[in-house]
């Protein structure tokens, strides 16, 4: 197979469930993990001679997630039924946005690559939707539990633009910050409240049409969206090669096999017959609604980015920073009461990244809290500890989970500054080395070292260094 | 002769999308009843409605919304009284395959 | 005495009863007394709730005996069409599929009844899912016409209408999608009214058709179905589609003056076809109106001849939609079987009648890929035309008024042959659902077989007052008097 002859074209369709505390159209709580149909009422239920009514929260998170991926919001849509037949379907129709979506076009800047590339993905739309309950597959039977039903879901679609396995995880991985910036969504795939279903089709580089494309749905890992598009664009190719036809169909990853199957239920009818809902009137979203939920929302990591560069740090580390939003949440709450907004940078980057990349925890469970790593960071600027005590104490707290302050009095690490003590080592230092004094006297300076050690190692590692360093040249230029 | 406005596949294929079961006697008399009513509102093209919106709704303009607040409390029981299959809190239905 | 109680009306029972020269438990007892003896002959009713309609009289008497404003409908019984949802007591749509189903809540509507004191005396038979004109689709038998039994009570709220009718209960309610207030109580010979579309909150009302079904009032006297609409009407914050718009006080409105007022008569609404002793007796009834003082002109409303058409596109449409949730799954019927989809296609094929299926097959089919732009969108786009039509009028009236049938009531079976002869007397009423208007059929005289005849009366959006007013004063007027019922 001349696997390099072809490019992969991937187009993907995330649904996401919004943060909002009830329902898309009933006042029932959307909480996850409740007790089996204990969510649910008349309305969600699909229950005879009930009507649906919308959640403002759903339209004002929507229009958030379409102003993070710069999309047009559009000042008239309608909702429309979506009719198929399945257990977890009460009304035997969904309430979705077919021809009007409540947000158009728009696009996610994928992060600069390995290349330092950075590529735009264009979106084509953003609509909003009920989700559906949920099946439970017994020995012979199967349950249905409608607590789900009715959640409010956008459903974000990508143009075709990605290219491989890789893009599509960087892409939904973009995509979850951003609406996690903006509190539209958790992005908890776990929870399945982030859904993707990625549409594959191959062709000749260089070719412009596109070929046949499959659909393989419901994957909630990432894990799973990059395998079963690395297995169906091997398998498409292998298809084109042995001068066999792509046949358009929908298809299942199965994670324990590891390769695509076709569904084989024709639940997934194609003729949903469409038609604008009648029991809702048309979306009306005017400029002004726009402007406030524009003027509401939490900083879009672009903008939190260039806010960063703009007090001070660089390019690259508002970059590390901002991928995500906890870790942004984070350095800002380590900020306040410093004064070197670089060295925090610094420590939030280099130690508690690292901590967190080693645990199996969540960032929030693994990093200490951001105001002791504050407030062990104000007690180097104050001197009152060195930097090295500061590495040691952190790794402390990581493990014990105590303040800032008992970890330092645990250890004994605070530094001491007292310059008569200082003074006093240094006199003892130098007392004891004649000749090396005297030799540094004649030029050598790198003897400073030497005595700054000797200082050091009398003080049992806890004098601050920059205290000695003034004491013993003024000691050695012969200034008391 | 007129022209028949709707075959015995295309009801069968409409009776699968409507999920009914219709008997052999029962396709072809809803074929019969399809193709007299088909037949009837073909009236209508003797309509220009190029330029006519098509009414969607009658009621008044305005999006009428609701605050998002927990309204409704848990009653399981009375949700699932009508089942007329259940196990424990859940609706019983056959396995489903896909 | 006892047995005359059931013959009043909610405005004279009323102030009986606040001057507690009657009670509620009497009169509520007189009406089941009735439906005891009249019913097994009309089968009005599918449920008699003869036990929780006892409590709510018990209820409505302490109101009553507290003294203090009571409201109008407080210890009134009225019949129930059996598609509103009612907590605890079971709601069948006359159909099989939900011949069990108790919900666990009730409609709005039933609810500000429930809150005025009013006496559910029980659930009235209909046209299975409102589907019909005759009330002869009902999976619990046709309900008769209480004038002549060898004749259909009309459709779909038949059972609301007869018991109306027969004094089986004070006032009842219906629902008109295409006629189904109006129709029936022409047949009938009592007062029926539609209100505008978005009047009164459709919640808890089991859906055939969103965009055109419509709660409303049956009565024996215009007054009385005023004071029904003022308790059903208004906002409802659980129906999107419910006008905000405030409701006024409809018996203010029946002044008996209508001075001025300038009636439009549709050409197009006095065909071939119609009876023409119908004809007469609406003309007739014009010439009343003109000595009221009202003028009359000839209108038109030239797409009239397209609306049965476009109502069964857009309406089928709608119901195929509203109707895919019974699935045998949460509630109603359940045929077991293998698989889901058998598990739906047998539940839905025993549970649905003959003319449920019809429509769902259209409404699937006018909306299915290829067909969807010929059918459902030509069909809403011809309401459109027909909407215009009724504006344009409006300009040159104040009130359209019209037969609500071309025929008085027809034998049972008559039409049961062919569905599109039985949708065709639909002709005078659907294009006032296509529209979202408001229409009332008042009694305006008997055809030569004693059978009643109705006139309809038609105005602009939210006009229930200039209609009421209009129908009140025709009643002043004697120009038709009730006359007893065969049964």
């Amino acid at each position: 197979m001349n696997r390099e002859a072809y490019e992969a074209v991937i187009g993907l369709e995330v649904h996401t469930h919004l943060l909002t505390r009830s329902k898309l159209f009933c006042g029932c709580s959307t909480k996850f993990g409740a007790e089996p149909n204990a969510n649910v009422c008349p309305v969600c239920m699909g229950m005879p001679g009930v009507l649906p009514v919308l959640n403002r929260r759903v339209v004002e998170l929507a229009i958030r997630a379409g102003l993070a991926a710069h999309c047009t919001i559009a000042p008239y849509s309608i909702f429309d039924r979506k009719s198929y037949f399945y257990p977890d379907l009460p009304k035997g129709y969904q309430i979705s946005q077919y021809e009007t979506p409540i947000c158009k076009g728009g696009y996610i800047d994928l992060p600069a690559n390995g290349n330092g590339e950075s590529r735009r993905i264009g979106l084509t739309r953003i609509h909003i939707e009920e989700d559906a309950g949920k099946n439970i597959h017994a020995e012979s039977v199967s349950l249905v539990d409608f607590n789900r039903s009715g959640v409010p879901l956008v459903e974000i679609v990508s143009e075709p633009d990605l290219r491989s396995a890789e893009d599509a995880g960087a892409y939904l991985r973009q995509l979850r910050a951003i609406l996690r910036y903006v509190d539209a969504s958790d992005g908890k795939m776990e929870e399945g409240s982030f859904r993707c279903d990625c549409n594959v089709s191959v062709r000749k580089r260089g070719a412009t049409e596109y070929g046949v494309r499959t659909e393989i749905k419901n994957l909630n890992s990432f894990r799973y969206v990059e395998d079963a598009i690395e297995y169906e664009t091997a398998r498409q190719i292998e298809m084109i090669e042995a001068g066999k036809r792509i046949r358009q169909e929908t298809l299942l990853w199965d994670p324990i096999h590891k390769e695509t199957r076709p569904m084989r239920s024709k639940e997934y009818a194609n003729d949903y017959r469409y038609f604008p809902e009648p029991d809702l009137p048309p979306l009306l979203v005017s400029a002004e609604m726009v402007e406030q939920v524009r003027a509401s929302m939490p900083e879009l990591p672009a903008d939190r980015r260039a806010r960063y560069v703009r007090e001070g740090l660089t390019d690259y580390e508002a970059g590390v920073l901002t991928a995500d939003r906890e870790v942004a949440d984070y350095f800002e709450a380590v900020l306040p009461g410093l004064e070197n907004r670089k060295s925090a940078a610094n420590w939030v980057m280099t130690e508690v990244l690292r901590v967190a990349r080693e645990s199996d925890k969540s960032f929030e469970d693994a990093a200490p809290p951001a105001r002791e790593v504050g407030a062990l960071l104000r007690m180097v600027e104050e001197q009152k500890i060195s930097l090295n005590a500061a590495k040691t104490a952190f790794a402390a707290m990581v493990k014990s989970g105590n303040s800032a302050t008992k970890t330092i009095a645990e250890l004994g690490l605070a530094q001491v500054s007292d310059e008569g003590a200082i003074a006093a080592a240094c006199e003892a230092v130098l007392a004891a080395e004649p000749g090396k004094v005297a030799e540094y006297r004649a030029g050598r300076d790198k003897l400073f070292g030497f005595f700054v050690g000797a200082v050091m190692k009398a003080m049992g590692g806890k004098a601050n260094p920059k205290v000695i360093n003034d004491i013993l040249r003024k000691k050695l230029a012969n200034e008391n | 002769m007129a022209e028949t406005k709707i075959t015995l596949e295309q009801v069968r294929h409409v009776a699968r999308l409507a999920r009914l079961r219709l008997s052999p006697d029962e396709e072809e008399r809803v074929r019969a009843d399809m193709d007299e009513m088909l037949a009837y509102v073909d009236k209508l093209n003797e309509l220009d409605t190029n330029d006519v919106a098509p009414t969607a709704q009658v009621g008044e303009a305005g999006t009428p919304m609701r605050d998002d607040e927990v309204t409704n409390q848990p009653a399981a029981e009375a949700m699932l009284s009508n089942a007329p299959s259940r196990d424990r809190n859940y609706f019983k239905v056959p396995k489903i395959i896909e | 005495m006892a047995s005359e109680l059931n013959k009043l009306t909610i405005a004279e029972a009323s102030a009986m009863l606040r001057k507690r020269e009657i009670s509620a438990l009497e009169l509520t007892r007189d009406c089941l007394e009735r439906i005891a003896g009249a019913d097994p002959k009309l089968n009005a009713f599918i449920t008699v709730c003869e036990k929780e309609a006892t409590e709510q009289a018990l209820q409505a008497d302490a109101r009553l005996a507290a003294g203090g404003e009571t409201p109008a409908l407080c210890g009134i019984p009225l019949g129930i069409k059996d598609i509103y949802a009612t907590t605890g007591v079971r709601t069948t749509c006359a159909s099989r599929i939900l011949e069990n189903f108790v919900p666990p809540f009730d409609a709005t509507v039933i609810e500000r009844l429930r809150s005025d004191g009013a006496v559910f005396i029980g659930k009235t038979n209909l046209d299975e899912f409102a589907m019909g004109s005759s009330t002869e689709n009902s999976a619990f038998g046709p309900t008769l016409n209480p004038h002549d039994t060898g004749r259909v009570a009309g459709g779909s709220s038949g059972g609301s209408a007869a018991a109306v009718a027969a004094h089986e209960c004070l006032g009842a309610l219906g629902t008109d999608t295409g006629g189904s207030i109006r129709e029936p109580a022409s047949f009938c010979g009592v007062v029926g009214l539609k209100p505008t579309y978005s009047r009164v909150s459709r919640y808890g009302v089991i859906a055939y058709a969103s965009s055109l079904d419509q709660v409303g009032p049956f009565a024996k006297s215009v007054r009385d179905a005023a004071i029904i609409l003022r308790t059903l009407a208004g906002r409802d914050p659980r129906d999107s589609s419910c006008s905000a718009r405030a409701v006024p006080d409809y018996e203010r409105a029946l002044t008996g003056d209508i001075k001025g007022l300038r009636i439009g008569v549709p050409k197009e609404f006095f065909v071939e076809g119609m009876e023409p002793e119908v004809e007469k007796s609406v003309r007739a009834a014009l010439k009343t109106y003109e000595s009221l003082g009202a003028t009359t002109a000839e209108i038109s409303l030239p797409h009239t001849g397209y609306a049965i058409a476009a109502y069964y596109l857009v309406a089928t449409a709608e119901a195929s939609a509203n109707l895919a949730r019974y699935d045998g799954i949460r509630f109603g019927l359940r045929v077991n079987a293998e698989d889901n989809i058998a598990l739906n296609e047998i539940t839905r094929a025993q549970g649905f009648g003959a003319e449920v299926k019809r429509r769902i097959m259209l409404g699937t089919f006018a909306l299915s890929a290829g067909y969807y732009d010929a059918y459902y969108l030509k069909g809403q786009k011809v309401r459109t035309l027909i909407r215009n039509d009724f504006e344009r009028a409006f300009e040159k009236c104040d009130l359209i008024v019209t037969p609500v049938a071309p025929t008085t009531a027809f034998k049972l079976g008559e039409k049961m042959n062919d569905p599109l002869t039985m949708y065709l007397s639909d002709i005078f009423t659907i294009s006032v659902n296509l529209a979202g208007l408001p229409g009332m059929s008042i009694p305006c005289g008997y055809d030569s077989k004693h059978l009643p005849i109705g006139m309809q009366l038609i105005g602009p959006p939210f006009s229930e007052e200039t209609i009421l007013r209009a129908g009140d004063a025709f009643e002043r007027s004697g120009a038709s008097k009730p006359r007893a019922t065969a049964i």
